[in-house]
Parts: C-alpha cells; structure tokens; sequence
C-alpha cells in the first residue's frame, strides 16, 4: 500500500553548543552566534518516514516547514536524504507565533497539501521543548496520536503499530491512520545525504530566496522540481486572527538573563593540600560520610 | 467556576507524586485566589484515590473511573479534560511535564484554544499590562521557564484565554500534606458522557514499566557530570567517588546530549530537579536549564577547569582545576580521612 506521508521539520538555532556570545551584553539572544539547524528530533522522524516508504513501493514524503527563507534549507536536507518535495510556509503574519498558532498553520497547510495518512514530526524542537506542536496539529485535524515514538514496527491494513518510550518503560501501540506520530531522539538516527539526490536537488530553491540575476535560470524551467513550493497565508486560505502574534494564547510578559546570587564561596585548587582540606571539613560537619 | 484544577496522573490506582507536588502547589495558588483547588482523577479501580489526594487539600474529586482510562490513551482523556472544562470553567490546569501530560496538555489546549506553558520551573500569581491593547489583568497565573535552551528565563501570562495551563516537571514543586483530616467532595462522573465510544481508538498492545534506576530525587549526595568530563569513559570515576561517598551519578544536559551518561541522569528543568545535602558539579558550566533543576542544593562544589564558569558564582567551593585531576584525590583523601 504506498502512503502519503507529511514530515513536519524545523529550522532550530543549535542551542546544545551555546558559547559565551549567544547572548548579547543587553540579554537578548544573539542569534547570529547560532548556526542555524534541522531539529535533531525532526531527523529521527524524517527516518522514520523515509523507512515507511521504503517499506510501501510507490509511497511520497514531504517536508513541511514554517519560517523564513532560509528554513527552505531544512527542505533542501530533506530531499538530499530521499524526501521528494517540500512546502515552505513563509510569510509575515505567521510571526511571533505560540505553539498553537504555528500548529493552526501547520494543520492548515495539511489540508491543503490533502490528507496524508502519516503525518510524522520530532517530539519536541531544541528551541522550545514544549513538545506541544504535534499534539495540537493532531487535534486540529481530528486525528488520534502516538507521542515519544522509537519505532514504527508495522504499518499495513490502515493500522500502525508503535513502540514508544514512556515514564519508567515502553510501551505497543496501534492505533489507525491516518494518524500524527512523533517520533523521540531515543529513535534510529537518519540516513545520510545520498551523492545523487545531493546532485539533483543542490540547486533547489524556493522563489523567496531566488536572486534578480538567476544563474542557471533555464534549468528552473527544465526542472520544475528545483522549485520549491512556497505558501503565504492567502495560498493556504488561513485565518489571519489565528496565525502569528494575534492568534497567540501566550503572551511573554517579560524575559531575563539570569544573573546568579553571587555566594561567598571558598576558591581552591586542585592541590593535594587543598583537596585533603576539603574532605577533611566535609567530613567534619557531617555532609558526607 | 473558576477554581484550579490538577489533573492526576495514575499508574494503576496509583497517583504519581507529581500530580501529588502539583496538588501542593494548586491548593497554594488557590488560596492566593480565593478559590477552590479540584483534582481529576481518570483511570480503572479508584476506589481508593480519594484518600491519596484530599489530605494535599482537595476540594472537589472528579473520578472517572472506566476500563478503556488505563492505560492511558490521548483521546479518552482528552475528552475528558475538554468537557469538564467547558462545564467547569476553571481558571488554572496544572498537570505534570511527564510523558502523558506532555501527550495530554496540547491536545487540550488546543480544542480549548487556551495557552499552554510546557516545564515550568516556578508559578506566581500576579498583575500584567498589555502595552499594545492599553489593558490591564490582575491575578493571572505567571508561568516561569527557562527558554531556548536553558540560557534565559521567560514569564509567561495568557491573559485572555482560560484555562491557564502548565505543565510543571516532578520535583519541581514540593510535596507536602496540608491536613490528615482535609474534607473533600467526591464526585463519580459518567465517563459515557464525556467520552464518546470512537475515542477508544489506540489500543495499548503491551506495556513494560520498571522501577527507576537510580534514585536521584532522593539522594543526599549527588555528583553530576558536564560536557567536561569528555566522554563516556569519563563518567567511570565519577561511578568511583559516587561508590566511595554513597552518592548518586547525574549529568547535565550537554552531557547526556553528547552520549556521555543515559537520559534518565539528566539533571535539569528538563530532566530531574534534585535537592540534595551535597551536589558536586564536574566539568558543568551552568547553563539556567540545569541550574534550574539543582540551585537549591545544600553545599554546592564546582570542579572546573575554566574559573569563569558561571555555575561557579551560585557554588560554596570552587575548585579550580580538571576533574581528572581532582576526582581521584577527592577519592584518595575521603578513604584516608574517613578511616
């Protein structure tokens, strides 16, 4: 049975390395000192999706990604590993989005691109951690979902069985498509670029990020697939009150950097005089031992 | 009307105790509000969760009790939260930052278009102005986390949509008994009602739980390991000191991102939050996220290698040097003196 399958990806600023210059002397996040990112999770779940439709001859995967041009890159990646296209959602009125409105233009666009039977996505991104998305583009449709994904152990009969991590152990489920599934970093990591796909794809762009001056202008015309598809709100027929900041529950009253209470504290060194000192005192008062 | 809810997470008829931390804190917030604290309490045989909660200060238990609520499925529950809410219009949804309330609270928010804040780390109740639309909310429920990856701190309101909804981790919040004696009001709602038959649709084919295996939450002695101890060999000493002082290992976040030490070390507003007597830092620069999950720690020793670190300006002992050299030493002076 070949499957629809909808990938929902993530360009993230690569907060696990955050170096001293991540944030500006003024508190605010330095972004420029980010390399920008394909959230980690997002890749297990591209795994997944791609390993479905290497199981199911005839099966599509596309990469769905909301944010400004560069995020085309996140498609870009997914189609050098075996996706076979990708929507970029780009515009401004899906700025300063909360989860829930990104999640609204996310199920949005599902509908447009037409029901998929699987709709597959990282279990939380690196940036926020809430974990929230996939649950509310699940809700959004009408559909049932399987969080903390490791495996997809089969899918066939419009059934999908799953293991998935929980509190303390794991767990099997079945649930029926179609269905949103999101998939835990504990799953199999993805594929590699592959050389040919990297040849055919490298030039894929979408028309917001195109310069006046194409090069290779007559290859776009060729090679219709070097074209990513790009919506606006209006493409997607969204409802402006629920995208972006005005379609934001969540408000951010304020954000902090977060100086810490200086303590008096004891300065030593890795001495042995210093440390047989310190076992010494903590033995005394009775914190160990 | 406009109470704050808790929604109680159930192993078998088991509460878990962050629904019981989170009652503790409920029942703190309720008071602040001048309103009664409610707990929900859906599974299979709860005959006895009354007893669990109503000491922590319940006012009212809603129990839904039917074979298809354990184990716990997204749509059942879902359903659950979604009608009750809708009947009961509370003000405040806690629930715990587990896996099921991380299943559970989006798909809520969502049919309810109430904001949700995943993880906090600290709620307050207080006043908001709206600079754009000039308005000014007081008693709004401040959800305080720790935000793009642990190196600032964020409050957050939803000063429009209700409920307020949190997700707050296990041993974030303090657990503690108001009174033995606390009077509560049980409710048994007909699940019928609020579930309907086609929400059963995920069926749970095998299920493996096992005890933890570490007892970090507990522990008075930690010894925790940073993306400075290199590697996952490097850990092997910190299991060395943590033998010799009965401690227990933990790691930070970059740690565990690295492979160095298992998931369930993690120490941290998105892994555990731990008090111990004791917690040395090895190799931890001290990003707010891990900070977050072990500031109130008694005696806190930093080992590192870079004097600036900034986990070293919240530490009592600062020691300055690598931990392959101060580990060993730590080991070989606690024999010597302890003797």
């Amino acid at each position: 049975m070949s499957l629809k399958i909808v990938v929902l990806a993530k360009q993230v600023p690569d907060t696990r390395n955050v170096g001293k210059d991540a944030m500006t002397p003024e508190g605010t996040v330095n972004r420029a000192a980010l390399p920008a990112i394909f959230n980690p999770e997002d890749l297990n779940a591209l795994e997944q999706a791609l390993r479905l439709k290497d199981q199911n001859p005839g099966s599509t995967v596309s990469i769905l990604t909301m944010g400004p041009g560069r995020a085309a890159d996140v498609i870009r990646e997914g189609l050098f590993r075996g996706a076979d296209n990708g929507y970029l959602l780009s515009d401004r009125a899906f700025a300063g989005a909360d989860t829930l409105a990104t999640s609204y233009a996310l199920a949005t666009a599902i509908q447009k691109i037409g029901m998929p039977d699987v709709i597959l996505g990282g279990r939380q991104a690196i940036d926020g951690d809430t974990a929230q998305v996939g649950p509310q583009v699940a809700e959004k449709l009408g559909l049932t979902q399987i969080t903390y994904a490791e495996e997809i152990l089969k899918c066939a009969d419009g059934k999908v069985t799953v293991r998935r991590h929980i509190d303390g152990g794991v767990e099997v489920v079945e649930g029926p498509l179609p269905i949103v599934i999101t998939v835990n970093g504990s799953a199999a990591t993805c594929r590699p670029r592959n050389a040919k796909l990297l040849l055919k794809y490298k030039r894929a762009m979408a028309p917001m990020e195109m310069p006046e001056n194409l090069s290779y202008a007559d290859e776009y015309t060729k090679k219709p697939y070097l074209t990513l598809t790009q919506w606006s709100t209006t493409d997607i027929d969204a409802d402006l009150q629920q995208c972006g900041l005005s379609g934001s529950p969540t408000k951010v009253k304020n954000v902090e950097n977060i100086v810490f209470q200086a303590k008096e504290s004891k300065t030593l060194t890795a001495s042995d005089n210093d440390i047989d000192g310190l076992m010494k005192e903590l033995l005394a008062n009775h914190t160990i031992g | 009307m406009n109470n704050v809810f808790v929604y109680c997470e159930l192993e078998g008829s088991q509460v878990a105790e962050v629904s019981l931390e989170l009652l503790t804190k409920g029942r703190k917030l309720a008071n602040q509000l001048g309103v009664q604290l409610e707990a929900i309490c859906a599974g299979y045989n709860l005959k006895e969760v009354g007893k669990q909660v109503f000491k922590f200060g319940v006012d009212k238990l809603h129990v839904f009790d039917a074979e298809g609520l354990f184990p716990y499925t997204s749509k059942p529950h879902t359903s659950i939260l979604v009608n009750l809410f809708k009947q009961e219009k509370p003000q405040i949804c806690l629930m715990g930052a587990t896996v099921i309330g991380r299943d559970l609270g989006p798909r809520v928010s969502s049919a309810l278009h109430s904001g949700l804040t995943a993880d906090c780390t600290s709620l307050e109740i207080g006043s908001y102005d709206d600079k754009k639309s000039g308005k000014h909310y007081d008693n709004l429920l401040y959800q305080i986390r720790p935000a793009f990856g642990g190196n600032i701190v964020a409050t957050i309101v939803n000063p429009e949509n209700r409920p307020q909804m949190a997700t707050v981790r296990s041993g974030v919040m303090k657990m503690e008994v108001l009174d033995e004696n606390y009077k509560g009001e049980t409710i048994i709602e007909d699940v019928a009602k609020f579930v309907p038959e086609t929400d059963y649709v995920v069926k749970v084919i095998e299920r493996h739980i096992e005890a933890a295996k570490n007892n970090l939450k507990g522990a008075p002695i930690i010894i925790a390991g940073g993306y400075g101890m290199g590697s996952k060999e490097g850990f092997d000493m910190l299991y060395d000191l943590a033998k010799e002082i009965h401690g227990e290992v933990g790691a930070s976040r970059a740690a565990v991102d690295a492979g160095f030490a298992p998931h369930d070390l993690q120490i941290g507003q998105t892994g555990v939050t731990v008090r111990p007597k004791v917690y040395i830092a090895c190799g931890i620069s001290g990003a707010i996220q891990h900070v977050a999950g072990m500031k109130e720690s008694g005696i806190i020793i930093s080992i590192n290698s870079d004097e600036n670190a900034p986990i070293n300006t919240i530490a009592d002992y600062i020691i300055n040097g690598t931990v392959e050299e101060v580990i060993p030493k730590m080991i070989k002076y606690y024999k010597q003196n302890s003797k």
